[in-house]
């Protein structure tokens, strides 16, 4: 049964003065729907980015805003949230928003709109309107410790593996390392090339580091649908395991939202400071390509592409790191129209693609994405720095049955690493 | 007391106290919601991001120019007209020199007022047409939204049926509206002329600590 009245009092929690400055701020003039790929797609207008933060603006506007007493007096004031209200938002909420930000770009008031329906998601979580592929994903992630439900035992023999391949030993729960490497379920599942690849790169580069079986997983599925004390004790596995293995970074890996939820949120979901830092994998290897610590020999000539994951870019600053990097390895590297901060969202992002309820939707709304890709007149590979996006792009290419290979940047590293003259012994 | 006084006096300065205290009864209620600190380590400033976004939100960017220009046009030539009317037309500057602040400045030549006029008229009607025909926008106005269109443009029509000002009622009548559109002003979106201020620099205050104006 949809609890409205917990609906209700999270929305009015939630709201502060940012939210209070966007929902009295917005002119209502549709504009945001030109940046949104599932209003793009269809041409419903129910896909206007601002129109999915109906519920919280209702409660804002008859309970919260300045001025709004005075308004339920003279009847001017909107009507009580229903349950049905909610009922028929939670697609728009959950199925139909990636968080990607876009339509901030394009706002000529600057309203965080994801950023709200985040919010908005909190209310529907407290209504028990939570879609179960995210719901799943959440009682995986609390008992197994990953969302995919990966084990321990299969993620140390998948290291195992990898170890063996590269030919470097990878220790696992080392104390007193430099480096915490944690990882997204996705790549643990589908692109385990990755932690092999990280092996060399850090070999080379002399980084000390460690994987913990008690914390490996980075993504974070409490935020994603908007399950705050769920995204805390996510959050705190990985702070308790980087403090008791007293690393002084936590490296958050090709994952968008696991950058947020680490880096953006985590501090804040546990209201307090971490003993380590965060560093994304894009900046630790742009970092140490700086210091010279590693280098690389030929380049990759292929005609490549990089698509931008939202959160690491538009909504997580990290914009140049990607492109030096690329630079190094690859000699046909073409920009994309609209590229970087302004980058388009490959469908998936925001736990859509861990919902099966989305997936028709999110694959149309891949056809943005593609038509952005086509624009170049044909790549022969695209980059990226996500593993979901990875995952959710190459659904949708075979979909439209485009041939386009999709490579992790890490991966495309290590591929032209100059293994010579390792730096210093690997841990 | 004639229409005119009454519009002009007493009405006009409750309506006046009506939106100065308004205005900053909203502006204030909606800052003392306060924002819970943010713990994260930042990358960049909020202050400059906030300055930012609101530099930056003032045109389109991010590859939306085309996709936006209609709104761009409409809504910079309306918003320009209408400023310039309201504080260059000569008798708007006796009136607020009279009642406001003491003092004037030089009035727009009858040409200018004529074109800021047109522009303003033309640019409301732009956007509202708009707000009518477009199905995005129907969907998210409300009434609130069609009523503060509908004062603003009854106030520029009033406006100009009382440029001769020979026809005190018609004066009169303008300045009712007037008051009528300063009292409604801080219970509707029009506050968004103020809000617009924060609403951006929040925004960029959130991204500018991580590096990024959005
Ligand atoms: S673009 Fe911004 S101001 Fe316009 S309707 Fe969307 S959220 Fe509101
Ligand atoms: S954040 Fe992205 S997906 Fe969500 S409403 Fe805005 S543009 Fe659409």
């Amino acid at each position: 049964m949809t609890d409205i009245a917990k609906a209700t009092d999270v929305f009015m929690n939630k709201i502060d003065a940012q939210v209070a400055a966007h929902l009295d701020a917005c002119v209502r003039c549709g504009q945001c729907s030109e940046a949104c790929h599932f209003y793009q797609v269809t041409g419903d207008p129910k896909y206007t980015p601002v129109y999915k933060l109906k519920p919280l603006e209702t409660v804002y506007q008859r309970y919260k805003a300045p001025l709004s007493g005075i308004k339920r007096m003279l009847g001017l004031a909107p009507p009580e949230l229903t349950a049905s209200d909610l009922e028929d938002w939670a697609e728009l909420v959950y199925d139909a928003c990636t968080l990607c930000g876009l339509c901030t770009v394009v706002c000529p008031m600057g309203i965080d709109i994801a950023s709200m329906v985040r919010k908005v998601r909190e209310g529907f979580s407290a209504a028990g309107l939570v879609p179960e592929g995210l719901t799943g994903a959440a009682q995986r992630a609390i008992e197994i410790g990953s969302p995919l439900g990966i084990k321990p035992q299969t993620l140390e023999k998948i290291i195992a593996e990898q170890a063996e391949e590269v030919g470097i030993p990878i220790e696992l729960n080392k104390v007193g390392v430099d480096y915490l490497v944690i990882l997204s379920a996705m790549e643990v599942l589908n692109f385990y090339e990755v932690i092999g690849a990280l092996a060399r790169l850090f070999k080379k580069a002399g980084v000390t580091w460690t994987i913990s079986t008690d914390a490996y997983e980075a993504t974070n599925v409490g935020i994603q649908m908007g399950n705050l004390e769920i995204a805390g004790t996510l959050v705190g596995r990985i702070v308790d395991a980087a403090e008791k293995l007293k690393v002084k970074y936590v490296i958050s890996p090709e994952c968008g939202h696991a950058y947020s939820a680490l880096k953006w949120e985590g501090p804040n979901l546990l209201g307090r400071d971490y003993d380590f830092e965060v560093i994304h994998i894009l900046e630790l290897m742009d970092k140490l390509r700086r210091e010279g610590r590693i280098t690389f020999k030929g380049k990759d000539d292929r005609k490549l592409t990089y698509h931008d994951p939202c959160q690491i870019v538009r909504r997580g600053g990290i914009v140049r790191e990607p492109r030096d990097l690329l630079g190094q390895v690859a000699s046909n590297f073409v920009e994309m129209k609209d590229c970087g901060v302004y980058n388009i969202c490959c469908g998936g992002g925001g736990g859509v693609s861990a919902n099966p309820r989305a997936e028709d939707l999110r694959l149309k709304a891949f056809a943005v994405k593609k038509a952005q890709v086509d624009d170049l007149g044909g790549v022969d590979a695209l980059v990226t720095s996500c593993a979901n996006c990875r995952n959710v792009l190459e659904e949708g290419i075979e979909h439209y049955g485009m041939d386009l290979p999709v490579i992790g940047l890490s991966e495309l590293l290590a591929d032209y690493l100059d293994d010579e003259g390792d730096a210093a012994s690997a841990t | 007391m004639t229409f005119l006084e009454l519009t002009e006096g007493p009405l006009w300065y409750a309506a006046a106290t009506i939106f100065v205290v308004g205005v900053v009864w909203q502006i204030v209620g909606i800052v003392l919601l306060g924002r819970k600190p943010d713990r994260s380590v930042p990358r960049g400033s909020a202050l400059a991001g906030a300055v930012k976004a609101n530099v930056l939100h003032l045109w389109p960017h991010g590859g939306f120019f085309n996709k936006t220009g209609f709104h761009l046009v409409a809504g910079y030539i309306f918003h320009i007209g209408l400023f310039v009317l309201v504080l260059f037309a000569a008798p708007h500057i006796v009136f607020i020199q009279d009642h406001i602040t003491g003092f004037g400045w030089g009035a727009l030549p009858r040409w200018g007022f004529v074109l800021a006029a047109e522009a303003a008229f033309c640019g409301l009607i732009l956007l509202w047409a708009r707000r009518i025909g477009d199905p995005v926008i129907r969907l998210l106005s409300t009434q609130d939204d069609l009523a503060g269109l509908w004062l603003t443009f009854i106030v520029m029509l009033t406006g100009c049926l009382a440029l001769g000002e020979s026809i005190e009622f018609l004066r009169a009548l303008h300045m009712l509206t007037v008051d009528i559109w300063l009292i409604y002003f801080p219970f509707s979106r029009l506050m968004h002329g103020f809000t617009f201020v924060f609403s951006r620099g929040y925004m960029g205050a959130t991204f500018g600590r991580r590096g990024v104006t959005p």
